[in-house]
């Protein structure tokens, strides 16, 4: 099985803070990995780092075999082959949700608009929002929001998608209905890479979880095995907060 | 309510039993003077009204380029960067009458050809100038205000960063930034003013040699009528979008 997303070696920092030290991971196609790891320790900064939003300093991103992060490579072409999905959902706030997912299709890259709109009401209407195209985002609750945000974000139709704490700014009775989502994509075979803090939701439909700490990815391995026998002192620790917290 | 009229009753009184109220009625507000002068100064409205229409847009496009340089990230664009910032501050640092002064006498003075020597284009050039480093300043508070997400979200998509300033950055900042852009308008309208230094014929030009000839000033008050008779609707229009808005 050859892998969509490819990092090796992956190091970012902002000044003098030092967020990625290193980071190698694999995504392989219609796997959904879980990053899992304290706030901070880098889950956020590497997602946008693979989807390009933020140039790393060292290390290579590989996309389906191909070096995105090569200064030759046209960064616009590799964003349209990932999708992406943000903590704080991001939509566009002038925009209906019909809208928000037909933009860069329409105005981006030139498709077709009775196609393209035709394709984002599916998405929608896939997602439960039938009903809700035309609503702005202010108009829909998060979770609402959040949907349309992974529809915007498969209106490209991408090879892997990035999923940043997509729950983390929702309400817990709204956080259900985002899960839904992921699983159902999880389903159809997507390849995704899930940076999250619901970790029975990462057991669950993750086929690998990778502990993210300090910027290194210290541990990876099977959900089962990670969440009850971890093996590095760091996961142990973290688990443990966790599971003191109620969390686990 | 009763409080206002009590106050203004009480200033139209002052006036009007004033020593000097009989001459200024006749000077400042003559019906047969304001009848005389009115067609000649609505004539020279025309001009002001031209004028700012064409300043306006000149404004709103140049204004523009101005935020997007001051906001460019590329290390090659400092120039770009460094020159809109002295042309900001350079030209909000100088009193508009100056400007219209030194561009109005300053240009044709230098000779070369090629350069326009009309004075209604030298006024509105002066004028676009001076209030497009205003606008500058308006349309970037708004490209700022825009949360940096939103710019993410476009990259995100795959929309190019042209793509996403104009689809997603701009549309919202321009909404947060009408009124204050309005604003500057209304201040346009009645420094257009400021060209009759420069010679043309605009309503105050007009109504001040209608007012020396006769050595009377309701030409003067002819022409503030008309330059109410614009900002007036179009600051009742701002408040009606800042209610709607706020809605």
């Amino acid at each position: 099985m050859s892998a969509v997303l490819e990092i090796r070696g992956v190091t970012k920092a902002y000044g003098e803070r030092t967020v990625l030290r290193g980071v190698d991971l694999e995504v392989a196609e219609h796997a959904a990995v879980a990053l899992i790891g304290a706030s901070g320790s880098g889950k956020s900064t590497l997602l946008r780092c693979i989807d390009l939003l933020e140039e790393i300093d060292d290390g290579d991103v590989l996309l389906d075999g191909e070096v995105v992060t090569d200064p030759s490579v046209e960064p616009v072409a590799v964003r349209r082959r990932l999708g992406m999905v943000f903590q704080a959902f991001n939509l566009f706030p002038h925009l209906t949700a019909l809208q928000n997912v037909a933009l860069a299709p329409v105005r981006g890259h030139g498709a077709n608009r009775a196609e393209t709109e035709a394709h984002a009401r599916e998405l929608l209407v896939r997602f439960g929002l039938e009903g809700r195209e035309d609503e702005h985002p202010d108009r829909l609750s998060g979770g609402q929001q959040q949907r349309v945000a992974i529809a915007r974000a498969l209106a490209t139709r991408p090879r892997a998608l990035l999923l940043d704490e997509v729950t983390s700014a929702l309400d817990p009775e709204l956080v259900g209905e985002v899960l839904e989502a992921i699983r159902e994509l999880k389903a159809e075979g997507m390849t995704m890479l899930i940076a999250t803090h619901e970790m029975s939701f990462a057991r669950e439909v993750a086929d690998e979880v990778c502990f993210l700490h300090d910027g290194l990815i210290v541990e990876r391995g099977e959900p089962d095995r990670i969440f009850t026998a971890p093996s590095q002192p760091e996961t142990q620790r973290f688990l443990r907060r966790l599971l003191q917290a109620g969390r686990l | 309510m009763t409080s206002t009229v009590a106050v203004l009753g009480l200033l139209v009184t002052v006036v009007v039993t004033s020593e000097g109220w009989s001459n200024v009625r006749e000077t400042f507000f003559s019906p047969t003077d304001f009848a005389d002068a009115f067609p000649a100064v609505l004539d020279g409205f025309w001009l002001d009204v031209k004028l700012f229409v064409i300043v306006e847009i000149a404004v709103l496009v140049l204004g523009l380029a101005v935020a997007l340089a001051r906001l460019s990230r590329t290390p090659a664009l400092f120039p770009l960067r460094l020159l809109s910032a002295i042309f900001v501050d350079v030209l909000r640092g100088v009193p508009t009458i100056l400007v219209v002064y030194l561009i109005g006498f300053g240009i044709p003075a230098l000779m070369l050809s090629g350069l326009p020597t009309d004075p209604v284009v030298l006024g509105g050039i002066a004028l676009t100038l001076a209030y497009s480093a205003y606008v500058g300043e308006v349309y970037r508070a708004g490209i700022e205000s825009v949360h940096p997400g939103q710019r993410s979200a476009a990259l995100a998509v795959g929309l190019t960063e042209g793509q996403a300033l104009r689809h997603v950055v701009l549309p919202q900042a321009v909404r947060r930034v009408a009124p204050p852009l309005l604003n500057d308008f209304i201040s346009l309208q009645k420094d257009v003013a400021l060209v009759s230094i420069l010679g043309p014929l605009e309503a105050f030009r007009v109504a001040q040699i209608e007012a020396s000839s006769n050595f009377v000033y309701t030409p003067l008050v002819a022409a503030a009528l008309l330059y109410l008779c614009v900002t007036v609707p179009l600051a009742r229009l701002l408040d009606r979008w800042e209610r709607s808005r706020r809605r």
